[in-house]
């Protein structure tokens, strides 16, 4: 069923009583064309593009608890393409693109908001790395602004300019970044998926994959055996547990990345903001509520819950930038699980058994991928060939060291990216 | 998080760095080939359980720590020295 | 209405109109009294909401607090102490509480369903960000920020016991007592502004005593233990790993006094005692959400312990015994009990007014303030004039701090409530009504008996008594929502009803964090502490299935709203990281340089003089001094790291890429250092001062990461060499006196003159400064003659003055940062600039630094294909074809006629100065195979700084290729 305002309204005027289930629960079939592990974003996007853009339709995407249950339905919301180097930039640059049409495309507001997204730099060192980002961005066609300090301040005049440890130098401005609603982008796609005949499982957990003379066969689930032809493994947080069923090892360490987020609050922040010389970044919901991040804990995790020093830390952070939200009060906070990999840089990519797919690796910059990773991945999984945008994030790059892309120039310490 | 280091009991875990799994102590020959090092530097069992990995006191006693814990519980098991933690 | 003239009045103010209240109490207490019931504005449909409970867990009664930069939003009038002179303001209301033009929401609300904005504006594309979304954000959100910076101070504190007991009731008292007899160390949290908890509204005895009267004693008896520390007002908000637990103290009275006026702790206890209580849930009826209904529990305590009737005719109407508690309670002080509605059949019960059982409240009435309610009763209806409502659907226990590791609590059919499994949380046990343990005397002892293996568990002897006390059986029948038609609120904040729910069941969210996702139930400040358990019951009758299976979301910290000045408190302004001072410090200042942040460190950025407007001039100025003279230069925060033993050389060979054992005794050696996967760490000179004593340098920026690095290599990599390490960077000062006077000067205060013979280029040793016992180190970053002087830390403000003092007489001075920077750069020296973490010795022309006869961190790693090659970006030096022309670092670098795309972009530029030296603009860049392009000329681009340049590829070393002026 189609929405629109006009539909709210004929609902509206008739108890919304003709509202159909969002997505079918089907029971799982015997064979698939192909399966995809993990209902999250990624997952459920891979499957949207398999469908929409290669026409496979007798797939299915296998989720162990309910979907957009991951990293998709806890994170910041942050939607953004500054990356500056090759392989990110492109891909990123595709990405920030499905984003602008996701509405129209899924016929679901996932409330993209492009409300601008400001790196602040705090000494001429940073800025002049900002630079170089910033033109990369350029090079790739999207955009980015330079802001000196008073740039900064017609910006965010909230911010502590006078006062602060380490002052505001200036900003690098991406308009085109901003947030969306992270809980509606998993939906959307589950929607525009099953709308094309995908079957989507809700409690069917993956024990164990069948693998026959190097070639894929399906997956073993604890609603029983089922066959495919290709198998994808999209699952942030597990991939290791997942792909160890493949016998494969990955370049992946597990870390708990924790959020925050106020009570609701009437509109006092219009961006995206980072602070440069700590782990802190914030914007404001639809809702009112400030939604705030800062690194990971640091030590690898699967408790999806954090410790109190990197809370404090990001509030630390919090109080020195713009000491206006010192009475915002934080309502709830949680933790994700993210794959860390040694340059920080994902990874989709072929496994070396036939028909067994990989995209895994997101360190914490999955949101904004989901599209671009849904797409590249449906394109190697229906073709066999890697999608352009994605062709760099290969898994052999590590062993190889070709075609690192490690932007935060920490090397190859899982945990520091 | 709390780790009792073994020179100077329990600590809160602000006062460690953390580096990451303790396979870090058995570094291969410098000719030992790329996938030994691959495995050393990046490939990962990644458990979700016991693990063991690195940690330096470093707003303490400076001592790195071989620590043993629990991934998803948080347990810490028993924190040992790694400069005798080597075999 | 007040039950008894109070003593003392204070006056505050409520949206500007002046009203008196009893000192202490709280804001709900007092609007109640003064017959104020519609208190605030609901979030979606602004619905007129009154005070619904007496606790922190308060849905409805949010106000402002202050004005200005003090203001703050979102604060519950029930935990809000009233004092002389507060101001109180409504909030999410426009032009008034009682008019809001925003009510309008309400009218419209069948098209505002649950979820109904996923729907729809999505046409045209670009009104999102223009129309919809700007309407959306300023109709939703409760408060306002005032924008300001907040004036208020905070703190942070840590504290340690063996027994935590959180919260103060009869269990928590209990728990505290047994465990304080025996000698634990004990904290005891409790939030409230008193502590006795359920005790302090209840007319109970317990041990042949008033209640109140009993808390007192206890009270006085744990204030008398030394080993006991009682802590009000003071919120338990987390619990976290190894018996951590985050806990936000109120400081009354504070802001008057100029104290901080919140306190975060973090508490570390061995063992913890959660005595958290329950909270009392709503019915789902329709219009239950008018100001005037209210938590039956919370009648009591405005009634029993403030001396406030909410009403004066007030209905009743529960699902279980404890209901009935109010209406009695009601009854004794002479309070009319317009009538008690009883959902049960067969509710035994009695009381001296209309008793209605087997019966439902199916309709109510009062835009601002209930009327009437209408109730259901032996197949017909009734209506009944009440002006307050108490409701009771029963108990939850307060499960939340068990859930805060991951735990799911367990649901208790025969209370139909959860409870918390045990051992949800290492360390803590569970005692009282936070148990499911509902009777004053099960409460009792329940704590007395908890503390009691805790304490026998810490190697105590405890001893229980408990008291006597009321022993009142708990009777439930679960009623989650009224059958039949209209809005049956359920999360009152985030205004979402029953059919909210069944609408997200109908649309197949039908997991429980999908159902919670699409409505909101749950999610608003409250974190559905009173919703929760009704919203899962409807959605578990909607889908067919039971609680338990149905399960419950995630409760996650913190237990009730901490502000993030407390949780960040001491980092405001310059509080959010130290700050280091060189010995130089204030004598830089003196001179006005104006002072740069160099990680925690302080630089002068130049010495500015009279008639200089521009920093380019000083630096310039600076350069010359250098070049033509001598400058001085504050080096001390460069890391220093003394290493010691007869395996020292051997760890250096070992972290260097080059050979450190072959260095001489007196002479420094430049030294490149790899992370283990083969990109350059950082770079520095080390010197060797005896057969086994070195002192490295690091960069300012790599100091701390490379004495760990040195660490690890120790102690994990290989303990078999024998050799210490110890950071010296504060305990030396030191400086670089550069230029082609740097002896002269020099020789002004050594004790022993320097010359060639004894110091060449690169040689170091111990020198006397001025009766001062230094170290001296020829070394250079400038390409001039150069040293750098090491003296103790306390002397290194006068050595600087000295030598500055001296350098001025010789035509130079100090420098700065600036000119330091021009100066690396002609000489094509790298920073971090440079080595940022993603270069390798190959791609700055150091390849050949890596020894073929040794293993080093790094080496094997960086033998990797992709870390040397033709395609790598390799260091290059890159001048300004018009010497006038600026050229930018950050700029990116394209052969001279392509299009300046990611695919054509061939490096980028990490470095760029004008050099006084040379009199043009030079660069230090990276670019594809640049080596081998010397002489060509590219294009420079700065799409951000519009700066288009052609530059030509050269060596990095600019200026004295061959050295001569740095050894000679």
């Amino acid at each position: 069923m189609g929405y629109s305002g006009f539909r709210v309204i004929k609902e509206g005027l008739f108890g919304q009583k003709g509202w159909k289930p969002v997505w079918r629960d089907p029971a799982p079939k015997a064979e698939y064309d192909a399966i995809i592990i993990g209902g999250g974003g990624h997952g459920l996007s891979t499957a949207f593009y398999l469908a929409k853009e290669h026409g496979m339709t007798n797939i299915a995407v296998l989720e162990k608890g309910y979907i957009g249950g991951g990293n998709v339905g806890r994170n910041t919301t942050i939607v953004r393409a500054n990356y500056f180097l090759p392989g990110n930039s492109e891909f990123y640059s595709h990405s920030l693109k499905l984003w602008e049409t996701m509405e129209q495309d899924l016929n679901y507001n996932v409330m993209h908001s492009q409300r601008g997204l400001i790196n602040l730099f705090h000494s001429d060192g940073q800025r002049d790395a900002f630079a170089r980002r910033g033109n990369a961005m350029i090079n790739q066609g999207d955009d980015a602004i330079l802001l000196d300090r008073d740039g900064v301040r017609a910006h965010l005049p909230y911010l502590d300019f006078d006062n602060v440890r380490f002052p505001i130098y200036g900003g690098l401005y991406h308009p085109r970044g901003g947030t969306a609603r992270h809980d509606a982008v998993a939906w959307g796609y589950a929607r525009g998926a099953d709308q094309r005949g995908v079957d989507i499982i809700q409690n069917c957990e993956v024990t164990g994959i069948d693998i026959e003379g190097g070639v894929v066969k399906g997956v073993q689930t604890t609603r029983g055996g089922i066959k495919a032809k290709k198998v994808g493994i999209v699952v942030a947080g597990r991939s290791g547990q997942v792909a160890a069923m493949a016998g494969m090892r990955l370049p992946i360490e597990s870390h708990v990345l924790q959020a925050f987020v106020t009570e609701g609050l009437k509109p006092v922040i219009d961006h995206v903001v980072s602070f440069g010389m700590g782990h802190f970044y914030i914007s404001q919901s639809d809702k009112g509520g400030l939604v705030f991040g800062g690194d990971i804990d640091f030590y690898s995790s699967y408790a999806a819950r954090g410790n109190l020093p990197m809370k404090e830390h990001v509030m630390d952070a919090a109080m020195t930038l713009m000491p206006m939200i010192g009475k915002a009060k934080v309502l709830r906070s949680w933790g994700g699980i993210m794959d860390m990999t040694p340059d920080g840089s994902p990874i989709i990519d072929k496994t070396p058994t036939e028909g067994l797919f990989i995209d895994c690796g997101w360190c914490y910059g999955g949101f904004k991928a989901v599209p671009g990773s849904g797409f590249s991945f449906a394109h190697l999984m229906a073709t066999g060939n890697h999608h352009d945008p994605a062709a760099k994030f290969r898994l052999d790059r590590f062993r190889s060291g070709v075609g690192l892309m490690d932007e935060e120039g920490t090397g190859s310490q899982h945990n520091l990216h | 998080m709390r780790i009792t280091c073994p020179n100077c009991g329990p600590r809160d875990r602000r006062e460690f760095y953390y580096q990451g799994d303790a396979l870090a102590l058995d570094r291969p020959a410098e000719d030992a080939g790329l996938e030994a090092w691959d495995d050393y530097l990046h490939n990962r069992e990644n458990p979700a359980g016991d693990t063991a990995d690195l940690w330096f006191h470093e707003a303490g006693c400076g001592a790195w720590l071989v620590v043993e814990r629990n991934t998803v519980t948080h347990a810490v098991h028993k924190a040992t020295l790694a400069e005798k933690a080597k075999r | 209405m007040r039950l008894q003239t109070p003593e003392k009045t204070v006056t505050f103010t409520f949206d500007g109109r002046r009203i008196k209240a009893v000192p202490g109490e709280p804001l709900s207490a007092a609007l109640l009294a003064n017959g104020i019931k519609l208190v605030a504005r609901s979030f979606k449909y602004h619905r007129p909401r009154g005070v619904m409970s007496a606790g922190s867990e308060e849905q409805n009664a949010l106000v402002t607090v202050g004005h200005g930069a003090q203001a703050e939003p979102n604060v519950r009038a029930t935990t809000l102490e009233v004092s002389e002179g507060l101001e109180v303001s409504s909030q999410n209301a426009w032009p008034s509480l009682r008019y809001d033009a925003l009510a309008v929401n309400d009218l419209v609300s069948p098209f505002l369903a649950a979820g109904f904005y996923y729907k729809t504006f999505m046409w045209p594309r670009s009104f999102w960000e223009k129309l919809y979304e700007p309407v959306i954000r300023r109709a939703a959100g409760l408060g306002g920020l005032s924008g300001e910076t907040n004036p208020d101070t905070y703190e942070k504190a840590f504290a340690f016991c063996d027994v935590l007991v959180i919260g103060a009731g009869p269990a928590g008292l209990m728990a505290a007592l047994t465990a304080g007899r025996a000698g634990a160390d004990v904290i005891i949290a409790d939030e409230d502004t008193e502590m006795g908890g359920r005790l302090l509204r209840e007319r109970e005895q317990i041990d042949g005593k008033d209640a109140r009267a009993w808390v007192a004693d206890a009270l006085a008896e744990l204030d008398a233990l030394p080993n006991v520390r009682c802590m009000t007002r003071t919120t338990v908000t987390g619990a976290y790993d190894q018996g951590t637990y985050g806990a936000l103290e109120r400081l009354a009275g504070a802001r008057a006094a100029d104290k901080p006026v919140e306190c975060f702790w973090r508490i570390v206890a061995k063992r913890a005692i959660l005595c958290a209580g329950a909270l009392e849930r709503p019915i789902a009826f329709p219009n239950n959400d008018r100001p005037g209904i209210m938590m039956a529990s919370a009648v009591r305590a405005y009634v029993n312990r403030w001396g406030v009737a909410p009403g004066k005719a007030v209905a009743v109407f529960g699902n279980n015994d404890d209901a009935h508690r109010t209406a009695h309670d009601l009854a004794e002080v002479g309070i009319k009990v317009a009538a008690v509605i009883d959902s049960r059949d067969d509710a035994k019960v009695s009381g001296d007014y209309p008793l209605y059982t087997g019966a439902q409240v199916i309709a109510t009435k009062g835009r601002h303030g209930l009327k009437s309610i209408t109730i259901r009763h032996n197949g017909g209806t009734r209506t009944i004039q009440a002006d307050c409502l108490a409701m009771s659907g029963g108990w939850n226990p307060t499960v939340h701090l068990t859930c805060h590791m991951n735990g799911r609590p367990t649901w208790r059919e025969e209370i139909a409530s959860f409870v918390p499994t045990p051992d949800s949380i290492p360390g803590m046990v569970t005692a009282g009504a936070c148990n499911g343990t509902f009777s004053t005397v099960a409460c009792l002892t329940e704590g007395a008996d908890v503390a009691a293996d805790v304490a026998r568990d810490l190697g105590l002897k405890p001893q229980t008594t408990v008291p006597a006390a009321d022993d009142a059986a708990y009777a439930i029948t679960p009623l989650w929502a009224v059958p039949g038609k209209g809005r049956k609120w359920i999360d009152f904040q985030n205004d979402v009803h029953v059919k909210d729910i069944r609408l997200a069941a109908q649309e197949n969210f039908r997991s429980v964090e999908h159902m919670k996702r699409y409505t909101t139930q749950g999610m608003a400040p409250d974190q559905g502490k009173s919703s929760n358990v009704v919203a899962l019951a409807v959605l578990a009758d909607a889908t067919g299935r039971g609680i338990p299976e149905t399960g419950t979301t995630t409760f996650r910290p913190p237990y009730v709203p901490v502000s993030i000045a407390a949780m960040g408190a001491g980092s405001q302004g310059k509080g959010f990281a130290p700050e280091r001072f060189t010995t130089s410090h204030q004598a830089s200042i003196a001179c006005d340089a104006p002072m740069i942040e160099a990680g925690l460190w302080y630089r002068p950025s130049y010495f500015p003089q009279k008639g200089e407007t521009h920093w380019r001039q000083s630096c310039d100025r600076e350069v010359g001094y250098v070049r033509n003279a001598v400058g001085v230069c504050d080096v001390s925060t460069l890391g220093k790291i003394d290493i010691q033993g007869p395996d020292a050389a051997a760890l250096l060979d070992f972290v260097y890429t080059n050979m450190f054992s072959t260095l001489k005794v007196g002479r420094v050696r430049y030294g490149l250092m790899l992370r283990e996967d083969g990109h350059v760490m950082d770079d520095g000179t080390t010197a060797r001062l005896g057969a086994q004593h070195f002192v490295m340098t690091t960069t300012t920026a790599a100091a701390g990461l490379v004495m760990r690095h040195l660490e690890f290599v120790l102690q994990v990599l290989r303990p078999d060499l024998d050799a210490k390490i110890i950071s010296v960077t504060e305990q030396w000062a030191q400086f670089a006196v550069a230029g082609p006077q740097a002896r002269a000067l020099l020789n002004t205060v050594l004790d022993q003159p320097l010359d060639d013979e004894t110091w060449p280029f690169m040689a170091c040793g111990a020198v006397d400064v001025a009766g001062v016992r230094g170290r001296l180190f020829r070394i250079s970053f400038s390409g001039e003659h150069a040293y750098e002087v090491a003296v103790p830390a306390r002397y290194g403000e006068s050595l600087f003055r000295m030598l500055v003092a001296q350098a001025e007489v010789m035509g130079g001075g100090p420098y700065g940062m600036e000119a330091l920077n021009v100066l690396r750069i002609e000489k094509g020296f790298i920073t971090h600039a440079e080595i940022h973490g993603r270069t390798t010795a190959f791609d700055i022309g150091m390849g050949r630094m890596v020894s073929a006869k040794k293993d080093c961190i790094g080496k094997a790693a960086a033998a990797r294909p992709g870390l040397s090659g033709e395609m790598r970006q390799q260091l290059v030096g890159l001048r300004a074809k018009s010497p006038d022309h600026g050229l930018s670092a950050g700029a990116h670098l394209f052969a001279k006629d392509a299009a300046e795309t990611r695919v054509n972009s061939q490096g980028y530029v990490t470095s760029a100065c004008f050099s006084p030296t040379l009199q043009t603009h030079l660069a230090l860049g990276f670019v594809e195979n640049g080596r081998a392009r010397h002489g060509e000329v590219i294009k420079l681009r700065d799409h951000l700084r519009d700066i288009t340049e052609e530059v030509e590829v050269c060596d990095p070393v600019f200026f004295d290729p061959t050295g001569g002026r740095a050894r000679g």
